[in-house]
């Protein structure tokens, strides 16, 4: 859509407007999104998100696919954590079919989810990193999500679109020795998140590329709708884990992190911390994990009765919900929508650039960490 | 004779890009052209034995303050066609008459006499410090000191000038 | 007539050929591996054994790459802005000392290609001619952003040279003499090299000619979030290259004239305790070459660890940190001077 620059009065010059497009093929946008910014010299002035660019229409074509094969399709929203998005699916249908998931499921996808989120934060936190120059840390993150993704390998099979998850519990019990090496890796993540902290959180050029970066406080960035660390590094203590337990976590103990100012530097300092706080749930999961079925009474033909419901869970990026309703006639769901959290957060990126430089859109957009897999579907 | 050699052609380098540099129609080409007159000018200073003076004038003059006349250029993108004055030739009508009022001027201070061989200049062997950097530093510092300082302040003067003019906020 | 023109031609030709040339060229791989084992990686490996022959078949590509000039862009200017880039940087070696004067073939040699005594005046006003290339390289494009990019850039280069340039005064002020030969032997004479005796003007010379050099954290210019590419954005090939050389060669002219000023230059360490002599059978030069190979991989090593200012940043870091404190020594270097005398 075209933008008209407008002009600016200065003091002594009047100057016009610079609108430039940054995207939709950028190195640091994550993807393939369009920004159109306006700007007054080198600051923004205003920015325009356009995306669309990866929308595949998952949401009608679920109306075309039974149940479970719409377990595929959730993998392909949220790519980087595939696993979160499937969970929220079936817990979802699981909640409109009123099935109750055996115990030895529900920790196994908790240990499932926070690897998944660790996988997450490792790609948000080398890709921030590299965006504001620190190359080095990319590569020690990706290092480590490799570790991740030969855990996931061993236990579905894929590296990328786990589909891990099934109605009423998990496609497979887990292979023998696998909570070992799940303990394993715990170990060895401790000492790697140091590394990361030691590259960034006290370095300088990081502490002035991120602090008073894109600050928004608590009411604002409700009002907004953003959801998750985003929103968490504004100081409002809002997640999905406590709130309204799921899966397994009302019988983990963990802490959330929250924020205090509201800037880019807090944002970056919750995400450090939930590694941490995720570490400590697997271990609690691996350690207790209880003898059992993994799939719950799940009729052969799925077919729930008509009704509607909406569930949300907290995929690594926020609040992931699913709105489905199923008219009790087929056996595909009348309408099928996602609340993805990235959508939710890109639409505070104009609120957050305005007033800042065009290389801190690079460093806003790596903050607020979207998807475009997830923001377009 | 070598010297000689080396200096007309020297000269001769200056002198061409000098009419380069009034003649060509492009701007940004025309600095360079002024660019390259003045490294062939700082060759010079090193025939004079003037080796600090040299430098000096790449360092300043070519590095320094044609830069920033190459970024006014630039900026303000003086590509425009020329617009079509009454008298296309009117310029040149100008810069005629001008060149031969100059000439005049030339011809009678020659022609009278004043013209002498190079003014008061401080002999060499009078300066307790040998060297060109050393001597120039020493006459800069003791018998020219005034101006010197004058010529700091008003460079200080300028450099606030720009700032104030270019800031938005203040 | 033999000292006069073939012996200077002959050292011209060794420290090019075999020296500058060749070091710009494996800087490329060097900086590919030292990178790479940073990241836990290995860098090339294909090409040659453990990618050794990575350069030569990079030479080779971009020579045969299709040699693009923007249509309304100044052909003549497109390309000279590559080589007014990259002659500057081989210049500055013809004042840079290797070493003492040796006996060789029965002549005195001295190990530099000369010396003239405003040595180091001569490498100040060299590297501020070498701005033009990056100007031009802008301007030449004929697009608004590569111009933009350019300025810019320059701006940055002209900033940071203010503070190198105080830097060397202090310099200056400790050794008494701007021939390069000359500052290394009064740190000879005076048995500590510069870099202890003042540390602070060391630190302000090394990260402005980061920022001369546009490497990391300076490098927002060249970096992919400048939105624009750059000032090399159209450029391809060959010139493309010659571009990337040219800011290697800065960074070893960098770091030759970092060693001499304030590392001793081809000075062993320790030069004047007579119990080190058996230090003396390392040639001079090697000394000089691993001095300045450590500030190399110094460069390198910065790139690899910290991210990058942005542009408000680095100038602010320029004009309100790094000349302030480069005054402060200045002042304090000459009144201690004065006192001492």
């Amino acid at each position: 859509m075209p933008v008209e620059p407008q002009t600016i009065h200065g003091a002594m010059f009047d100057t016009s407007e610079l609108v430039i497009n940054m995207g939709p093929q950028h190195p640091s946008t994550h993807g393939v999104l369009r920004v159109i910014l306006r700007l007054d010299g080198e600051k923004v002035v205003d920015a325009d998100v356009v995306m669309g660019y990866l929308h595949r229409g998952i949401e009608k074509l679920s109306e075309n696919r039974n149940w479970t094969q719409i377990i595929l399709l959730t993998d392909r929203m949220d790519y980087v954590a595939a696993a979160t998005s499937n969970l929220g699916y079936c817990e979802t249908v699981e909640k409109l079919l009123q099935l109750e998931v055996p115990r030895r499921a529900r920790y196994i996808r908790t240990i499932l989810c926070e690897l998944q989120r660790i996988a997450s934060h490792c790609l948000w936190v080398g890709t921030h990193a590299m965006d504001i120059g620190a190359m080095t840390v990319f590569l020690y993150a990706f290092r480590e999500r490799e570790l991740i993704l030969d855990l996931f390998e061993e236990f579905c099979g894929a590296r990328l679109t786990y589909n891990s998850m099934r109605i009423g519990g998990l496609p497979q019990d887990i292979p023998p020795g696998w909570d070992k090496k799940v303990l394993e890796f715990c170990k060895i993540m401790d000492g790697k998140i140091d590394e990361y902290e030691t590259l960034l959180t006290h370095n300088r050029i990081w502490l002035e590329r991120t602090k008073g970066i894109g600050v928004i406080g608590g009411p604002e960035a409700t009002a907004l709708g953003m959801c998750g660390p985003t929103l968490r590094g504004s100081g409002v203590a809002r997640d999905v884990r406590k709130d309204e337990p799921y899966a397994a976590y009302d019988e983990m103990e963990f802490d959330v992190p929250i924020g205090t100012a509201g800037d880019t530097y807090d944002r970056y300092l919750v995400r450090m911390e939930e590694f941490r706080q995720s570490l400590r749930i697997i271990r609690q999961a691996t350690e207790g994990l209880p003898e059992g079925p993994i799939v719950g009474k799940v009729p052969r033909l799925i077919k729930p009765a008509a009704g509607e419901t909406y569930h949300a869970i907290e995929s690594p990026k926020g609040e992931l919900g699913y709105f489905i309703v199923s008219d009790g006639k087929s056996t595909n769901p009348y309408r099928f929508r996602v609340r993805p959290p990235s959508f939710c957060n890109l639409q505070a990126l104009p609120r957050l650039v305005r007033g800042h430089l065009i290389a801190d859109v690079v460093a806003l957009i790596g903050s607020i960490d979207i998807v475009l897999g997830e923001v377009d579907r | 004779m070598a010297q000689a050699i080396a200096f007309y052609t020297i000269a001769a380098f200056i002198l061409g890009f000098a009419v380069l540099v009034v003649t060509t129609k492009d701007t940004v080409h025309s600095v360079l052209f002024l660019v390259l007159d003045f490294l062939f000018v700082a060759a010079l200073y090193v025939m004079l034995g003037a080796p600090f003076l040299a430098v000096i004038q790449v360092l300043v003059y070519a590095g320094g303050i044609v830069v920033l006349y190459l970024f006014v250029v630039m900026l303000v993108n003086l590509k425009r066609p020329p617009e079509a004055h009454q008298d296309p030739h009117r310029m040149s009508k100008l810069g005629l008459a001008l060149a031969a009022a100059v000439l005049l001027e030339l011809a009678v201070i020659v022609a009278s006499g004043y013209a002498r061989a190079a003014g008061p200049t401080v002999p060499a062997a009078a300066l307790p410090v040998t060297g060109n950097t050393e001597q120039v530093g020493w006459l800069l510092y003791t018998s020219y000191l005034i101006p010197f300082e004058i010529a700091s302040m008003l460079l200080l003067v300028a450099m606030i000038g720009a700032i104030v003019l270019a800031k938005r906020d203040i | 007539m033999i000292d006069e023109f073939v012996v200077p031609l002959l050292k011209i030709l060794v420290v090019l050929f075999a020296g500058v040339l060749p070091a710009v060229t494996y800087m490329v791989l060097l900086e590919r591996k030292v990178i790479a084992w940073a990241q836990s990686r290995l860098g090339p490996m294909r090409v040659g054994p453990y990618g050794v022959l990575q350069p030569v078949a990079d030479a080779i590509k971009l020579m045969l790459k299709e040699d693009i000039t923007p249509v309304k862009a100044d052909r003549w200017v497109f390309t000279a802005a590559p080589i007014i880039s990259m002659v500057p940087a081989l210049i500055v070696y013809a004042v840079i000392p290797f070493g003492p004067t040796i006996r060789l073939f029965g002549k005195d040699v001295a190990l530099s290609i000369t010396d003239i005594n405003v040595g180091l005046l001569y490498i100040v006003s060299v590297a501020s001619v070498g701005v033009y290339g990056i100007i031009l390289a802008g301007y030449a494009s004929n697009s608004k952003f590569p111009l933009l990019a350019s300025l810019r850039a320059s701006a940055q280069l002209i900033s940071y040279e203010v503070a190198v340039t105080l830097t060397l005064v202090s310099v200056i002020l400790m050794s008494g003499t701007l021939s390069m030969i000359g500052i290394v032997n009064a740190q000879y004479n005076s048995g500590l090299w510069f870099a202890f005796v003042q540390p602070l003007a060391f630190v302000i010379f090394f990260i402005g000619g980061l920022a001369e050099t546009n490497r990391a954290p300076f490098d927002l210019p060249e970096a992919e979030q400048e939105l624009t590419g750059g000032f090399h954005t159209e450029y391809s090939g060959m010139r493309f290259a010659l571009f990337f050389l040219a800011e290697y060669a800065n960074m070893i002219v960098v770091s030759s004239v970092a060693t001499t000023l304030f590392f001793g230059g081809w000075l062993r360490p320790f030069p004047n305790v007579a119990g080190l002599h058996f230090l003396d059978v390392v040639p001079s030069w090697i000394w000089f070459l691993t001095k300045s190979f450590v500030f190399l991989y110094i460069f390198i090593w910065v790139r690899a660890t910290l991210p990058r200012y942005r542009y408000d940043q680095l100038m602010r870091l320029g004009w309100k940190v790094l000349i302030p404190l480069a005054i402060a020594n200045l002042v304090v270097t000459g009144i201690v001077k004065v006192m001492l005398v």
